[in-house]
């Protein structure tokens, strides 16, 4: 990696006005590290100045209210898979946290960093490509090996978004608040990822002076049923080829409302308002569970390797829509 | 004729014992080349092509050499050169700290010239395909080889199967990559750390290239991180550091990254064949017809075994190597074996399927072992052959399971060429000391046991040295399965010898002839009379300032080549998402005389991991669009990791009481096995290695079509 400077952040103010001005990439901030060093690494980074975010005071915390949690952006994925009214509660929350990367990694990195990390592209990842997302003219995905790519929402990058975390807080509506120089901003999360048509260079709608400082997790309904399926080719550590994080809102076999967010699969998490339209309101069945996994994918558009991402992410929601049942 | 013994007289050969540098290991005492770290030492890296194909039209060190603590600059490569594929060397770095060298490589100022390649074997062989060497089409010329009358063998077939199977390109994954810590004195004395399996081998390589006489090289391994066939000479990355080394005067480290590993540290060759075969309706295998081809990168050596294991009277086989701008293969555990049994187990029972044959009868009938054939029931019996689906992929539910069978064989007799010396001091301390070097094998350990039976001692008594060229006692390198049964029985005789001398001098003291002196648990006694004894220490006692130090000779009859092994899989396919879990492997492994059970049970163990791996997870993925090694590292190059180890029952099936090495065999027969198994769940066969979600999903919404 090329040398920088090192910085340890003291406030949001400092570190908002430290990345004031400065474009993507000159001035970057560092939490867990876990994304950021590999791209430092790799030279697909290359700043200036680094913040350490994490000598911030009180943003490592989890809060609980009667609305629901509030977990700060530098809380480590291990204390969100870890923590026991996640678990109970929240369980699509703590599944996936679960299932990021190994311990290691997940008594480093942050939710924050999880919910801001980088595409694992191949042809991204390697410096000596200069590929669409970093400013070329091709997506290399489209015409080469896209065994891991996007079906759905890919143009004009196929990338996926390999969060886990993400969009099993996009099923329990969750919604993040975000720190620039104008002040603070919430929104949901759902709202925070973007898709390449809308900006091929980024995956979210945070601006290079903008940090998400918390996310704030509205408490299920009572009878609600939440899981977190992700399939991947190794047990761990191993990014989805696809992911499912389900919420149920469940009346004994009925289904009252359900929320379907997909990972793996689009170069954002992938909410199936399809999926949900057909599974909220029914009694969940084989037959139900099949139709909401079939609609989800009709508008996939696979690349050369990845069509079988259009079954599996079938399956995957029609196993986790008979899993609120089971 | 010397021999072993029998096991009922034997105290520890044949025994499970922990191996001796298992404490240093796991606390992290014991140094690796990368651990060593020399006084005043420089840090070295190489600039490396990252593209397929080029010309070298221009290259300047200058920026690079003006970096502040840099020490030397090397070009590894001309203007005016080739570069043949991704990761080829183009210069060289050495200075003060590896992150100083690191930004020196990148101020070196390069300019390619890129030219068309061939990354995959389709585009090598494709129609007007640029021809990358020697080789019209890319193709190198066949071998061809031809046994009985292959037209009347498929006359007299009453079935035919023809099928293509292919394996991708595999790296070695050594756990430790490739690299030294190479030191001079002066000009004449090169000292060199190499994390390798030749000791001797790259002493001797070094002394050539660097015009010394052979003992004026030292080279050191005293463990090292895996090699699998990939280690065995200094390599570019050698050469270059003892050459920095000796135009700065200061020691170099050299070690190679994991994503150079991947492209330019071996590979084992791919392997695609087209077979058609017949076997009787009495279920002999009659005709076995096979055209195929590997590549092994620039460069040749993709063989393959086929017909594999099982006899057939009739064949016909042509191989030929496709060249390809990718890193060179180079040995790799158990070279052409296990994709050759792949394709060879698959086929069996795709035949037997055709005959409605049980396909481990069919195996029976074809296979001239007696030992497999013992191993097939003992096998079955353990996996439990009976509860295999007799119609393949007809259990009912999403997870699906199913049960497989696959076979090997290998050499493993070892040979001449160690020299070994085992010493005994007057104050009772015993020293052995050899040439050869601990791949992993566990042969410090193995040595320690031989000469701990020997002398009636423990093998934590025994003071082992393996791993440096100094002691001048040089063994072979560790391929082809070779250490233990090379080492093993020069080490005895060594023994042997240090022993007899023993009692030349203690007989006195026991007023016995030598003949009748034998060794007891610590203890030197009169077989004649058993109140007649002294400790060891007595005995050594005896030795007053002198030493006993005694060579050994090759013996033929302690080792014995030619291994057979079977394994037999279950595994779980979930349909849903494509995903193999594999259950448990039964390895039912030949390997002679165990000399230590554990770790020959660690070494089916880790084959059985690694065939796993090749099965279900690796390939080296080529990108024919940019040339490049798309998954140069270990995130998407997949290896085991816990959650893929299954069961593993190692079972080691002594068959005689001679040293067999048994390094690579574990490796072959896993492969068949998992492929097979994954067909008789699913009910789908997957011909093409690793067997992916992808590949179990398209196979099945293919099957349900």
């Amino acid at each position: 990696m090329d040398n920088f400077s090192y910085v340890n952040a003291t406030d949001l103010e400092q570190v908002t006005s430290l990345l004031s001005d400065s474009g993507w990439g000159e001035v970057m901030v560092v939490a867990g590290g876990t994304d950021l060093l590999g791209e430092l690494k790799e030279y697909i980074e290359t700043p200036k100045t680094l913040i350490n975010l994490k000598s911030l005071p009180g943003m490592d915390s989890i809060s609980m209210n009667t609305t629901g949690i509030t977990i700060g952006a530098l809380t480590t994925v291990a204390d969100i898979a870890n923590h026991p009214t996640i678990q109970q509660r929240y369980t699509v929350l703590a599944q996936a946290a679960s299932s990021v990367a190994t311990p290691q990694i997940r008594n480093v990195g942050t939710l924050g960093g999880n919910l801001c990390q980088r595409p694992r592209c191949w042809y991204y990842r390697d410096e000596t490509v200069n590929c669409l997302k970093k400013g070329g003219d091709t997506c290399y995905a489209v015409d080469g090996l896209s065994k891991y790519h996007a079906i759905l929402g890919g143009d004009p990058v196929f990338i996926v978004h390999p969060s886990d975390i993400a969009p099993a807080l996009i099923a329990l509506g969750a919604s993040l608040k975000i720190v620039g120089p104008e002040g603070e901003k919430t929104m949901k999360v759902e709202e925070f990822f973007t898709l390449p048509a809308a900006n091929p260079f980024r995956e979210n709608v945070l601006q290079p002076n903008e940090i998400v400082v918390e996310v704030h997790v509205p408490q299920p309904k009572q009878g609600t049923k939440s899981f977190y399926l992700k399939a991947r080719e190794k047990g761990a550590p191993d990014f989805a080829l696809a992911s499912v994080a389900g919420v149920f809102e469940m009346m004994g076999q009925t289904c009252q409302n359900a929320n379907i967010v997909l990972g793996g699969v689009a170069p954002a998490p992938w909410r199936s308002t399809e999926a949900e339209n057909i599974l909220s309101g029914k009694v969940i069945n084989e037959s139900v569970s099949n139709n909401a996994g079939a609609a989800a994918v009709k508008d996939a558009q696979p690349l050369n390797d990845n069509a079988y991402k259009v079954t599996l992410t079938q399956n995957l929601i029609s196993r986790t829509a008979m899993m609120a049942v089971s | 004729m010397a021999s072993w013994g029998e096991a009922s007289q034997s105290r520890l050969i044949g025994k499970r014992i922990t191996r001796l540098s298992g404490k240093d290991k796991v606390t992290g005492k014991a140094k690796y080349t990368y651990d060593i770290n020399r006084p005043g030492m420089l840090y070295a890296r190489i600039l490396r092509s990252e593209v397929a194909r080029a010309e070298v039209i221009a290259l300047d060190l200058t920026p690079a050499e003006e970096l502040p603590g840099v020490k030397a600059v090397i070009e590894l490569t001309q203007v005016g050169n080739q570069l043949r594929y991704q990761g080829q060397e183009i210069a060289a770095v050495a200075a003060e700290t590896d992150d100083i060298a690191k930004d020196a490589l990148r101020l070196i100022h390069v300019e390619l010239e890129e030219l068309p390649f061939v990354v995959t074997e389709d585009d090598a062989l494709a129609e007007g395909a640029p021809e990358i060497r020697d080789w019209t089409g890319n193709k190198s010329d066949p071998n061809v080889d031809e046994r009985g009358d292959l037209e009347a063998g498929f006359e007299e077939a009453a079935v035919i199967v023809e099928a293509k199977y292919h394996t991708p390109v595999q790296t070695h994954v050594c756990l430790e990559t490739h690299g030294n810590v190479a030191e001079w004195r002066g000009e004449e004395y090169l000292t060199f750390w190499a994390s390798t399996q030749a000791v001797f081998g790259v002493r001797n390589d070094l002394a050539r290239t660097f015009d010394l006489p052979a003992n004026q090289v030292r080279v050191i391994t005293e463990h090292m991180g895996g090699g699998f066939g990939s280690k065995f000479g200094p390599g570019v990355e050698g050469h270059t550091a003892a050459r920095l080394s000796k135009m700065t005067g200061k020691p170099v480290k050299l070690m190679l990254t994991r994503r150079a590993e991947h492209l330019v540290a071996g590979n084992r060759p791919s392997m695609t064949q087209h077979v058609k075969a017949g076997a009787t309706s009495d279920g002999r295998l009659i005709a076995y017809d096979m055209q195929g081809y590997g590549t092994g990168g620039i460069g040749s050596g993709a063989g393959f075994t086929g017909p594999y294991v099982y006899s057939v009277e009739n064949s016909r086989t042509e191989r030929f190597n496709v060249a390809t701008n990718a890193g060179n293969q180079r040995a790799m555990r158990a070279p052409g074996h296990p994709q050759g049994a792949f394709a060879m187990d698959s086929l069996m029972d795709e035949l037997a399927e055709k005959l409605g044959m049980n396909p481990l009868e069919f195996r029976r009938l074809n296979d001239s072992s007696e030992v497999r054939q013992a191993q097939y029931t003992l096998g079955a019996q353990e996996i439990g052959w009976h509860k295999r689906n007799t119609v393949p992929g007809s259990g009912t539910g999403i997870k699906k399971r199913g049960l497989g069978v696959g076979s090997g064989q290998w050499g493993g007799g070892g040979g001449r060429g160690t020299q070994a010396r085992v010493t005994i001091n007057a104050d009772g301390t015993v020293e052995a000391v050899t040439g050869t070097q601990d791949i992993g094998t566990g042969v410090r350990t193995a040595i320690a046991i031989i000469v701990a039976e020997e002398l009636g001692l423990q093998p934590t008594d025994i003071s082992v040295t393996v791993g440096d060229s100094e002691p001048g006692l040089p063994s072979g390198g560790s391929g082809g399965s070779q250490t233990t049964p090379s080492v093993a029985p020069v080490i005895k005789t060594a023994a042997e010898a240090a022993k007899q001398k023993l009692f030349e001098h203690v007989a006195p003291l026991l007023q016995a002839p030598v003949d009748d002196l034998r060794v007891g648990i610590g203890t030197i006694y009169v077989a004649s009379d058993r109140t007649k004894t002294v400790t060891w220490k007595q005995a050594t006692g005896q030795l007053g300032m002198e030493s006993i130090s005694e060579g050994g000779n090759w013996d033929e009859d302690l080792r014995q080549g030619g291994v057979a092994g079977t394994q037999f899989a279950e595994v779980e396919v979930d349909t849903q998402t494509g995903h193999v879990g594999v259950i448990k492997i039964v390895a039912v492994q030949d390997c002679g005389l165990a000399i230590n059970r554990l770790a020959t049970e660690s070494q089916i163990n880790g084959g059985v991991i690694m065939g796993l791996g090749q099965t279900l997870l690796e390939e080296r993925i080529m990108d024919p669009q940019t040339g490049r090694m798309l998954n140069a590292n270990l995130e998407d190059y997949k290896v085991p990791g816990t959650y893929e180890i299954p069961e593993i029952k190692a079972i080691v099936f002594d068959t005689h009481r001679k040293v067999s090495g048994v390094g690579e065999p574990p490796c072959i027969p896993t492969l068949g096995a998992i492929a097979n198994a994954v067909y008789n769940a699913i009910g789908v066969r997957i011909r093409e290695l690793p067997i992916t979600p992808d590949k179990v999903l398209t196979a099945l919404a293919e099957k349900k079509a």
